[in-house]
């Protein structure tokens, strides 16, 4: 699936997107796989109350399941207007 | 409805214009425009990110259901990105209704939706660095009125 990542995220783990192979089931999990990478990742997810998960473009909970989805995006809490 | 998002320069004025042009079935026009602030006077820029693929999908959603709640006869929402100066338009939102009130009401929906749920980020540059605009805890609990 395509990665992407936004803001802060995107400059703690120093890249906008990746193509990643996983068997992670939730996006929780993803995130779990991620963190294990490099320590670049665990600075991004350390806290994830602070971050917002939108699976194929539509806002989603950490816990929904990642079957299907071809594309997820971390970033910050939002601040438009 | 009209959504767009864009880099370039708007002129505010002149979309309220051609939004409110000829028509003979509404009662009342609302506008809001949001504009880059200068808090501490030393703001060069502000960059403003956002999710291409996202941002006019959730926008639209966002607009569709406040013309369904309160019975809009239309709407605008234009947003920009990129790198904006201190004093330039960011975004604005022009209702339209048969009364002032679903107009005003409407207006102040898509605001705080837009702030909260709409996929950009601001990033602020002043001569002392650059940092991400955190998003507050009373934009948030704002939504919570709707």
């Amino acid at each position: 699936m395509n990665v992407i990542y936004f803001a802060w995220v995107r400059e703690r783990i120093g890249i906008p997107q990746e193509k990643v192979e996983t068997q992670a089931t939730t996006v929780n999990d993803l995130i779990a796989e991620l963190r294990a990478r490099e320590e670049r990742y665990e600075a991004a997810f350390a806290d994830i109350t602070a971050l917002r998960v939108a699976l194929d473009q539509e806002l989603a909970d950490f816990d929904a399941p990642l079957e299907g989805v071809r594309e997820v995006a971390f970033f910050p809490p939002m601040t438009g207007g | 409805m009209l959504v767009r998002v864009q880099a370039d320069l708007f002129d505010a004025g002149a979309e309220l214009n051609s939004f409110s042009q000829g028509r003979t079935d509404v009662g009342a026009i609302v506008s809001f425009t949001g504009v880059v602030r200068d808090t501490d006077g030393n703001l060069q820029e502000m960059l403003i990110e956002h999710y291409p693929g996202m941002t006019s999908k959730a926008i639209t959603k966002i607009t569709e259901e406040a013309i369904a709640r309160w019975s809009l006869t239309d709407a605008l929402v234009i947003h920009r990105y990129g790198p904006l100066k201190p004093g330039a338009p960011i975004m604005m939102v022009a209702t339209a209704a048969a009364h002032r009130a679903a107009a005003f009401e409407a207006a102040d929906f898509l605001m705080d939706y837009l702030k909260s749920r709409a996929p950009f980020w601001k990033k602020e540059v002043t001569d002392q660095g650059a940092d991400w605009v955190a998003a507050k805890d009373a934009d948030e609990d704002a939504l919570k009125r709707w």
